[in-house]
């Protein structure tokens, strides 16, 4: 969206350098959750960009109007409207995915990286940068759980977006998709990141 | 077994089930609280407290809001009620019981954004629980995350002991551990029948 440089900085951060997952550790429940296919993790990262986005601008700009005491409320309010408004979108555009996801749609509320984004960020930022923040951070849970669902899928069911890739012989090892394949994945792919951002800085 | 009786809520639940380790909600608390086997159990009492008192509240705020015919609310309204309970339950114990409550300590506000918490209510709604169902099935929710977090606190205390590669220290090694647990979890899915 923004093209000028402290933004584009501001989502480049966002991505890999203070990437909410593999740094902070945050959303930890919906991604592990739902990055059992490649469909589901694309449909969650989008989703949770979307409620990321939007609440950030709005919290951003009404920053002067909630009073402190009450500001938590105040965010948790904002985030769930627009979690019901992408509920109800996904539901539109695609009943599948809405089943597949679940009650991991509502879940998106509790999302530790939205309502931290709304508290440390967007409520002492101009609404610019708290866009471009958010859509960083976004990007960089979306680019998170996209990478989970890509090894889960491939690996566990030798397919990708259901497409078979490896022919009949292939023997899936299902282990991946099942709930334990989602700790063994992230672990991997924390000791990648791991390994990565040492050898780069 | 029948699926709507109340032993398999509750077996399924706890153990089936299991809310973190088959449906991966409250991750947070379970990767960073259990350290110590002694405030593993107290964060375990707590949250099953406060999940019994929201599901009863959500039971009601769900046959309020059919009867309005208001249920695109819902969502708002669960967290909004969920929020508060916490807060009014950290007001009645500070009251009462002060050892309690400084026992306890930061564990009470750091329910309301426990996602298990609000999983709870929306899975009972799903799969439309009557009251006492979603007492039971939160119950179990409550003690399986209970059982879940004092495994894993037990696990790590040992853990702290032995000599691992710098790669894997910390978080990956935690998450390794948790994969080896939920995969023996998975068990106890013959218990279903």
């Amino acid at each position: 969206m923004e093209k000028e440089a402290p933004s584009l900085d501001l989502i480049l951060k966002g991505l890999w350098k203070e990437n909410p997952v593999f740094v902070q550790l945050l959303g930890m429940c919906p991604l592990l959750a739902v990055s059992n296919s490649v469909k589901n993790a694309l449909s969650m990262g989008l989703a949770t960009t979307f409620v990321l986005v939007f609440s950030a601008a709005l919290v951003s700009l009404l920053k002067r109007l909630i009073p402190k005491e009450v500001r938590m409320g105040c965010y948790i309010l904002i985030i769930a409207s627009f979690v019901t408004i992408a509920e109800y979108v996904m539901q539109a555009i695609s009943l599948e995915i809405h089943r597949s996801l679940g009650a991991f749609t509502s879940l998106i509320v509790v999302n530790c990286i939205i309502l931290g984004q709304a508290e440390s960020f967007s409520s002492k930022h101009k609404l610019l940068p708290s866009v471009a923040h958010a859509l960083g951070r976004g990007a960089g849970f979306s680019l998170a759980i996209l990478c989970m669902g890509i090894i889960r899928e491939v690996v566990g069911k030798g397919s990708f977006f259901e497409i078979p890739l490896f022919g009949e012989q292939y023997q899936a090892w299902t282990l991946l998709i099942l709930p334990s394949g989602g700790f063994f994945v992230l672990a991997l792919l924390l000791m990648l990141y791991e390994t990565f951002s040492k050898e780069s800085g | 077994m029948n699926t709507d009786s109340l032993g398999f809520i509750f077996l399924s639940s706890l153990l089936i089930n299991n809310f973190v380790l088959s449906y991966f909600l409250g991750i947070c608390p379970f990767l960073g609280v259990s350290g110590k086997l002694g405030r593993a159990l107290k964060m375990g009492f707590a949250v099953t407290f406060v999940m019994l008192i929201s599901s009863l509240s959500a039971t009601l705020i769900h046959s309020l809001l059919v009867w309005l015919d208001a249920l695109f609310l819902q969502l708002i309204a669960f967290i909004l009620v969920i929020a508060s309970v916490v807060q009014l339950v950290e007001m009645v114990i500070k009251k009462y019981s002060r050892a309690l409550f400084e026992s306890l300590g930061i564990f009470l506000p750091l329910i309301t954004t426990n996602c298990a918490i609000l999983g709870v209510a929306l899975f009972q709604t799903a799969r439309e629980y009557n009251l006492l169902q979603s007492l039971i099935f939160a119950l179990g929710a409550g003690l399986g995350f209970t059982l879940a977090l004092l495994i894993m606190a037990g696990l790590r205390e040992q853990l702290g002991l032995a000599k691992v590669p710098n790669l894997i220290q910390g978080t990956a090694l935690t998450l390794l551990v948790a994969g080896i647990l939920s995969m023996s979890f998975m068990g106890f899915a013959g218990l279903g029948g």
